[in-house]
């Protein structure tokens, strides 16, 4: 609300068809934004401007705008999510860029992720890998008193800190090699970290670990750059747990 | 990964190149100890233990063992480097603007100035022990290779030992990363422990290629 | 016209649901397998839903239009649960958890469901803690609970301030393990565009894959709708830019019908908004208001100097400031319930104290907090909250406080369902915030999770078999069916008209509109002229969209336009009878605030002799006025009292 002043824009922006067309980038000029629009604003007053002209707007994916749902993505200017730390697309704002600035906007790239039109791609991936074993397998109506188990403070925290996954794939769009072992770490640390996860835990690793390659996402190469551009702030002591896991996993 | 001959997980082959990483780093540590042996004016101490480690049974047993991990460390890095570039078939445009630590993501181009080095010295130095290479120096009196002189000889090159500096820097920032990526991949890493983990491995990534660099430049001068 | 008959059993009030379970009929294990029942949404309810019937073994289809059943806008839910489970021994109880509810919703909801609920909300603290949501502990490994608006005892518990995305990964999980298993099959990317009903009985839906934008026809003995409110009717609100009402919109034209549809729930702690081009409003939990004193200044020359940006709030000396809801409420202080704060907030900026640019803000202040606990507690706490305000509105609120006004949030209306929560299609059921039944004219904070979560685990997977019980002898429909055909028929030719108008002007611009009319008009304060009025704009709204809108590209590719312009569309005739419902009832309880009936002192004044039942409204036919049918309520256990909070 402070500093409001107006902002000039060229986009670059990939159009793609459909799955099948072949995709190109296209600018475009826009003027008039206000500091203070959300980057996701910015593209709807394009589209609107689009709309005006009988041109087709551009498709992206995006719905809960407040940085949670995770369905929003964009790769701009090189980075997952935009020119800023901890934040979703849909939470970035104009004034992080500069008046006059090109921002290029592409899809999310990687073999798991196909792009479905323009700027939105198909990340059932995820859901695929969470389907193996992000779960404990309890059936409604069994579950003894909360409270009978107790879980000390430090590992349940550990644990919330591993499910703020939101499900976005930054860290496989940042990822030199389009891996998705924060994605699935974070969510074998979760349970891992949880006495109520602990029975299931070796199943687990090994058949959501198999999930992730057969998918053909890429190996980590430790370059931390997942945990740079995670929105949750996601740390890579997750994967170095999921190794611990699956490394006992194989062993025992 | 099904279109791979040996059928192993993405963790699996990290883990194995983790802990071939690692043996490695020990012999790496132990060559430089031999090697150390060249700052003594005396040949005889470099000359004495290359012997040992030419003749010596048991040395000879893991001899097999440190080629065999030199060749799985590098098969595994370039089958790993090639499914990672399967799993993006549509590059960006825009470069990357992530801040990743320095050196993390050219590990496979380090390796491959490592295995350059690797080719270089074979030639100069193993091959001629096994004789598949004729030495430019004439043989010790009890007909092994006098690699104390040859070193010398070739350490005099300036054209030499600048590409051998270079070369060897490259395995400093091969090593510079390996260390704690390793770990990382093994699992072991703790919060409190963490920092230290970083430190062992800078200073083990400056040390070993700076012991090795030694050399050259007292030839040098 | 189908009759109202809620199927309340007899009975005392705490003996109904045990009464009702023991007595219902149950589909054996075998029969299970050959029954399909389609659930639309992958929310709280839906998931649970979705994940409970296929555990039992029934053959799931679940819907969702985003691209993950992860992505359901239950995931934004921030602040807590409500449970009756008395852990912190300060007196809750079943019964306290019913009475906070009936009061809070002002007395305008279902006696024997909302007993119900408070009853199997302590289960579902414990199937979600088995499932690994990992709520906040103390130190001793214990769980932990903070107190919400309208509550006497912390009864609310809570992952961080994530608890909806923690409650929603969970029913996720289980449904991911459904999915698996092979009992459920997920049509993500799917929107339901129509009921199919044979017979008098819910028995499939048209839904179109938005890939491929294909009709495709889906059966099922039974149709389970999970979609949440109509909160973006608004256009503003803090609902997710794809939530829409068009599932039950579509039911309510084949013969369910809408409950109290002008209950709607303005939340008191949104960020404000600040420009034309805005598409969302942000909530701020209302947790923080366990932490957070809300104040504007005492004079109105300070408040125009903050106004006009010469003085900050920190200028501002405490004698100077004005903790209004403190003030007016000593008991509940800052933690009345939603409908009493916004109301406040409201009061305050009219008359002119409000602050921000636009002079539509309250302020939210952490400095006592953080003076008294430390700023690692407070950030411990709220720190996601604090984090996302702060990437907003690009203030620091650990050094100023924040800034706040209300939005729309919850819609409590909804399709009206008996206690099975059927709706009045034969088959067709309706859960979460899509039904009526739990929160009366107010929703308490934290109930909106609980009771998603009480309809999907516990209530559906056993009322639905009560149903389906008699259809073990219905096999599988082909859906070359007439009735499929001509359904599907129905949808095609409303998309062929739609795509046909090609007007001027995007489909934004007009629920823009829609929005501007149902806030001015139908929003926190009503009255008569107002409503009338918004009848008579929404109408010719609704023709010029019709006439007017623009839909780019074609009906078979993506096409985010098209269906953007089929919920508007939807959201044109609802937002109608909406203001209908709103100038039925002449009195003001809970959200529904008619400025013609309120108390001196500015507080809702109910009409119990004329008003206590609940407004069901039924479609009558195209161009027909919607018909009004009331479902008196009936207190047995409870007296009927004014709300009071002071």
């Amino acid at each position: 609300m402070t500093n409001h002043k107006n902002m000039k824009f060229t986009l670059k922006i990939w159009r793609q068809k459909d799955a099948k067309s072949k995709g190109k980038f296209v600018t475009y000029k826009i003027t008039d934004i206000s500091s203070e629009c959300s980057f996701l604003e910015m593209l709807d007053i394009l589209n609107e401007q689009l709309i005006n002209k009988n041109e087709e707007p551009v498709v992206f994916d995006h719905d809960c705008r407040e940085g949670i749902c995770g369905m929003c993505s964009l790769y701009i200017n090189g980075r997952p999510h935009g020119p800023d730390d901890a934040i979703t697309t849909c939470q970035l704002h104009m004034r992080k860029f500069r008046d006059g600035d090109t921002i290029v906007i592409e899809p999310w790239r990687a073999r798991p992720f196909p792009v479905i039109r323009d700027l939105m791609i198909d990340r059932s991936a995820f859901d695929k890998i969470i389907q193996e074993g992000g779960f404990i397998s309890v059936n409604t109506g069994g579950a003894a008193d909360a409270n009978s188990i107790l879980i000390s403070k430090l590992p349940a925290d550990l644990s919330m800190d591993a499910a703020a996954c939101i499900g976005c794939g930054a860290c496989v769009a940042t990822c030199k090699n389009a891996s998705a072992m924060l994605f699935v770490a974070a969510k074998v640390s979760h349970f891992a970290l949880l006495p109520q996860g602990r029975p299931e835990a070796k199943e687990r690793v090994r058949r959501m670990v198999a999930k992730m390659d057969e998918l053909g996402f890429g190996n980590c190469t430790n370059t931390f750059a997942c945990e740079v551009e995670c929105p949750k702030l996601i740390s890579v002591s997750n994967i170095a747990r999921m190794n611990r896991e699956f490394l006992c996993a194989k062993v025992g | 990964m099904n279109l791979l001959i040996v059928r192993m997980s993405s963790i699996a082959m990290k883990i194995w190149m983790s802990l071939l990483g690692l043996f490695l780093m020990v012999f790496l540590l132990i060559h430089l100890s031999i090697n150390l042996c060249l700052l003594r004016a005396n040949p005889t101490w470099f000359n004495d233990a290359a012997y040992f480690m030419g003749t010596n049974y048991v040395i000879k047993v893991f001899e097999v063992v440190l080629f065999g991990g030199f060749i799985l460390h590098i098969l595994i890095g370039i089958i790993l480097q090639i499914y990672n570039w399967i799993a993006r078939p549509v590059r960006y445009k825009a470069t990357s603007k992530t801040y990743t630590p320095f050196l993390t993501k050219y590990m496979i181009y380090t390796g491959a100035v490592v295995l350059t080095f690797l080719v270089i010295h074979m030639f100069n130095f193993y091959f001629i022990k096994l004789d598949w290479v004729k030495s430019p120096i004439p043989a010790l009196a009890n007909g092994h290779p006098d690699f104390y002189t040859l070193a010398a000889w070739l350490f005099s090159k300036p054209l030499y030992s600048i590409t051998y500096i270079i070369l060897i820097s490259g395995l400093g920032f091969h090593l510079y990363h390996a260390f704690r990526a390793a770990l990382q991949s093994l699992g072991l890493n703790h919060t409190k422990y963490n920092c230290a983990i970083e430190i062992i491995g800078i200073i083990y990534s400056i040390v070993i290629p700076l012991g090795f660099i030694i050399i050259p430049i007292y030839f040098l001068i | 016209m189908a009759e109202l008959i809620a199927k309340i059993p007899k009975g005392p009030l705490t003996q109904k649901w045990s009464e009702y379970k023991s007595h219902q009929n149950l589909v054996n294990p075998a029969n299970k397998r050959k029954l399909d029942i389609i659930v639309v949404g992958t929310g709280l309810a839906g998931a649970s839903a979705a994940a409970s019937l296929g555990e039992l073994g029934f053959n799931v289809k679940n819907f969702c239009y985003q691209d993950s059943p992860r992505r359901a806008h239950s995931i934004a839910a921030q602040g807590g649960i409500n449970a009756a489970k008395n852990y912190q021994n300060d007196g809750d109880s079943i019964y306290r958890l019913f009475y906070d509810t009936i009061k809070g919703g002002d007395y305008r909801s279902r006696e024997a469901n909302v007993y119900r609920l408070a009853e199997v909300s302590g289960a579902i603290i414990d199937h979600c803690v088995a499932q690994g949501v990992p709520f906040a502990r103390d130190y001793g490994g214990l769980l932990d609970n903070r107190s919400f608006g309208g509550a006497l005892v912390s009864r609310t518990f809570y992952a961080r301030g994530q608890t909806g995305q923690q409650l929603l990964l969970g029913a996720y999980s289980s449904l991911s393990r459904q999915i698996k298993l092979g009992s459920v099959t997920l049509y993500n990317r799917h929107e339901m565009l129509d009921l199919v009903v044979i017979d008098g009985k819910a028995r499939g839906i048209i839904a179109r894959d938005l890939i491929t934008g294909k009709l495709e026809r889906h059966f099922g003995h039974a149709v389970v709708i999970a979609t949440g409110g109509y909160g973006n009717l608004f256009y503003l609100s803090t609902n997710a830019m794809g939530s829409n009402f068009s599932a039950c919109w579509q039911i309510f034209k084949r013969g369910a019908m809408l409950a109290n549809p002008c209950f709607t729930q303005i939340h008191p702690t949104c960020i404000p908004v600040h420009g034309a081009y805005q598409s969302k409003l942000t909530l701020m939990s209302e947790s923080l208001r366990n932490d957070g004193r809300i104040w504007v200044p005492k004079n109105k020359e300070d408040a125009e100097k903050l106004r006009k940006g010469l003085i900050k709030a920190k200028d501002i000396k405490e004698p100077d400031r004005d903790y209004y809801l403190e003030r007016r409420y000593p008991a509940y202080g800052n933690l009345v319930p939603r409908d009493v704060a916004s109301r406040a907030a409201k009061e305050r900026c009219d008359a002119g104290y409000g602050v921000g640019s636009t002079g539509l803000a309250v302020y939210l202040d952490l400095e006592e907090s953080i003076g008294r606990l430390g700023k690692h507690v407070i950030e411990e706490r709220y720190g996601n909250l604090c984090q996302m305000y702060e990437k907003i509105v690009n203030e620091d609120p650990y050094k100023n406080p924040m800034m706040i006004y209300p939005a729309v949030h919850y819609t409590m209306g909804g399709t009206w369902v008996d206690y099975e929560l059927m709706t009045t299609i034969p088959g067709c059921y309706c859960l979460g915030e899509a039904n009526f039944s739990d929160h009366g004219a107010n929703r308490l904070g934290a109930s909106a999770l609980m009771q998603g979560l009480a309809d999907g685990y516990f209530i559906l997977p056993y009322t639905i078999q009560n149903y389906l019980a008699s259809e073990i002898k219905t096999p599988r429909m082909a859906t070359d069916r007439p009735e499929f055909a001509e359904t599907e028929k129905s949808v095609t030719d409303r998309i062929e008209k739609l795509m046909k108008i090609g007007g001027t002007r995007s489909v934004d611009h007009f629920h823009k509109e829609l929005g501007k009319i149902m806030w001015e008009y139908v929003g926190m304060g009503r009255n008569e002229a107002g409503l009338t009025k918004a009848i008579g704009l929404i109408c010719a709204l609704r023709e010029e969209f019709w006439k007017d809108v623009r839909i780019t590209g074609t009906p078979a590719e993506v096409n985010i336009e098209l269906e953007k312009a089929n919920r508007v569309a939807d959201f044109l005739e609802l937002g109608e009878l909406m203001a209908m419902d709103a100038l039925n009832r002449k009195e003001s309880c809970g959200g529904h605030f008619r400025e013609e009936y309120q108390t001196p002192e500015g507080e809702c004044m109910r009409n119990d002799q004329d008003y206590m039942y609940v407004g069901v409204w039924e479609y009558a036919g195209p161009e027909k006025p919607y018909k009004l049918n009331k479902e008196p309520l009936h207190y047995e256990e409870i007296e009927v009292k004014q709300r009071i909070y002071k």
